[in-house]
């Protein structure tokens, strides 16, 4: 029984893992700059389409074309800013509402109509690789999505504490003017902040083809945990998502495991309710 | 005058959309000046400011900054030159640590020299050197003022504009700012002192305007000014 415990946590942080992987670009673009991002689940489907088609038409394995994907989502995120968001919202945060949610139903539409609706996969060694761990097997895939999403996690985070622009990222999201007259030009932050979160997309996407189908719907599955991840663990906080993934990654595993698939899922709201009762803020969350 | 003056505004308009708030304000501050300019609330003081920084575009007029035509320039290129606000309202950034606020007013201008800058900031203000962990946001009135002028400095200013610092600062506050903005001055910096603080901006300003209703009222010495019995009335809106 104990075994099968451990089974479910293991798996549930592993779960975590990639969900916080989601989360870390949101916490970025929604936490920092208080974008709500509806395209999120979208643009994750875009970069996970992206890694597929150089997976299966030019033979790149994910992991090799990790590197090009984010960097192409990152131009992806900047351009749909500076040239859609941006301009669409002027700033009023129920225009950058709509935009966003206009985005991400464009997308999936285009992605619908090129690719239909079935989901996809690719061929890799990697897809059914399992360390043994005692009783224990971890799937490779999750192991190493989890081990870069602590990577990625600390890094966004010194990029945003130890740089000028991560300074001013955070600067011009509550004090744009202020910004402006030590010369830096808040919607240009504004588009490089956005393009950042959407290039950890980029790279979530490449980490997690080998362990999960491809569909213009699977941005849906990840959207709504990323939101919740990001809140729980604290607005804009990089090690709030990378512990809120975790955390709502195991919550998920031993709610399914003692509720059931239907009603576990549950689990999530309850711990969701009870961090905001306690923490306000959320775990990592600046006191205000 | 004979040699370029630092600041130069020639028949400046500016407002907001169809709205005129200025109609025609000249004004000149020279290199190591105090200049202080009144007015009472409305005046358009405060958009006097936004347009010498750029932050609006003047609708007619001109604005020469050492000679340069930063008239239509960007607000980036207004920093660039040297011309440094302190706006009204501080304008700090309250999720940043003090460290943060201060590192950002170099952000554009003074990168090279910030270490030795923020040292002088410190010299100057040695709380903000107690309290550069601290969210700028938690502080007091008085520490966000010091941090705003701090971050000010940072970025090297040819010219400094202040914008009402004095609001909402207690009488010793006050007191040691304006103390504080002679020893800028002594060390050579040109300050423009936008106050509603009559008497004190005047005992410390070498020349002053006098806004009403977007054009310049009067102006002159500042001791000229103090004496004035038409002061009072341009700043009373008596008629």
């Amino acid at each position: 029984m104990a075994e099968i415990y451990a089974a479910a946590l293991i798996n549930g942080l592993l779960i975590g893992g990639v969900y916080a992987l989601v989360a870390l670009g949101l916490t970025l673009i929604y936490g920092v700059l208080h974008i709500v991002n509806f395209a999120h689940g979208s643009l994750l489907m875009v970069a996970m389409f992206a890694a597929w088609l150089m997976a299966e038409k030019a033979g790149v394995h994910p992991y090799a074309a990790l590197p090009v994907v984010a960097l192409a989502m990152f131009a992806l995120g900047w351009l749909l800013y500076r040239y859609v968001i941006g301009r669409v919202s002027r700033g009023e945060d129920r225009a950058i509402l709509l935009a966003t949610l206009g985005v991400a139903v464009v997308l999936d539409n285009v992605f619908l109509t090129l690719f239909g609706g079935d989901t996809r996969q690719i061929e890799s060694d990697l897809t059914f690789a399992v360390i043994e761990a005692g009783p224990l097997l971890l799937s490779v895939p999750k192991v190493i999505a989890f081990a870069v999403s602590l990577l990625l996690a600390g890094a966004l985070w010194a990029f945003m504490a130890l740089t000028d622009t991560g300074r001013a990222i955070r600067a011009v999201a509550k004090e744009p003017e202020g910004a402006r007259l030590m010369g830096i030009r808040p919607e240009r932050i504004f588009a490089l902040a956005y393009g950042i979160g959407i290039g950890c997309l980029g790279a979530a996407g490449c980490l997690l083809l080998p362990s999960f189908f491809v569909s213009p719907h699977v941005g849906n599955v990840f959207v709504l945990v990323a939101f919740t991840i990001v809140v729980l663990g604290g607005m804009g906080s990089f090690p709030g998502a990378v512990v809120g993934g975790l955390l709502i990654g195991v919550t998920e595993s031993l709610g399914g495991l003692w509720l059931g698939e239907s009603l576990g899922p549950i689990g999530i709201s309850l711990v969701f309710i009870a961090v905001l009762l306690f923490r306000p803020t959320g775990l990592f969350g600046a006191a205000r | 005058m004979l040699e370029v003056p630092m600041l130069e505004v020639r028949d400046l308009h500016a407002g907001y959309g169809a709205f005129g708030v200025l109609h025609g304000i000249d004004m000149v501050v020279g290199a190591g000046e105090i200049v202080a300019v009144l007015g009472a609330n409305g005046a358009g003081k405060t958009t006097l400011n936004r347009a010498l920084s750029a932050l609006i575009q003047p609708s007619a007029g001109a604005i020469m900054f050492e000679g340069r035509n930063i008239t239509h320039a960007g607000y980036d290129t207004v920093v660039q030159a040297g011309l440094i606000q302190v706006p009204e309202g501080r304008k700090i950034f309250p999720n940043l640590s003090v460290r943060d606020n201060l590192l950002l007013g170099a952000f554009l201008r003074g990168r090279a020299n910030r270490a030795r800058n923020l040292a002088r900031v410190f010299d100057i203000f040695p709380r903000l050197g107690e309290r550069l962990g601290q969210l700028a946001g938690s502080m007091s009135g008085g520490e966000q003022q010091m941090l705003a002028i701090g971050r000010g400095l940072m970025a090297e200013p040819r010219l400094l504009i202040l914008d009402e610092p004095s609001l909402g600062l207690s009488p010793v506050l006050t007191e040691e700012l304006f103390a504080l903005i002679g020893q800028l001055n002594a060390a050579g910096l040109a300050i423009l002192l936008v106050e509603q603080n009559v008497v004190q901006s005047l005992a410390i300003a070498q020349r002053a305007y006098v806004i009403e209703h977007g054009v310049v009222a009067l102006h002159g010495p500042a001791a000229d000014l103090a004496d004035d019995p038409r002061l009072r009335t341009a700043y009373l809106g008596l008629a």
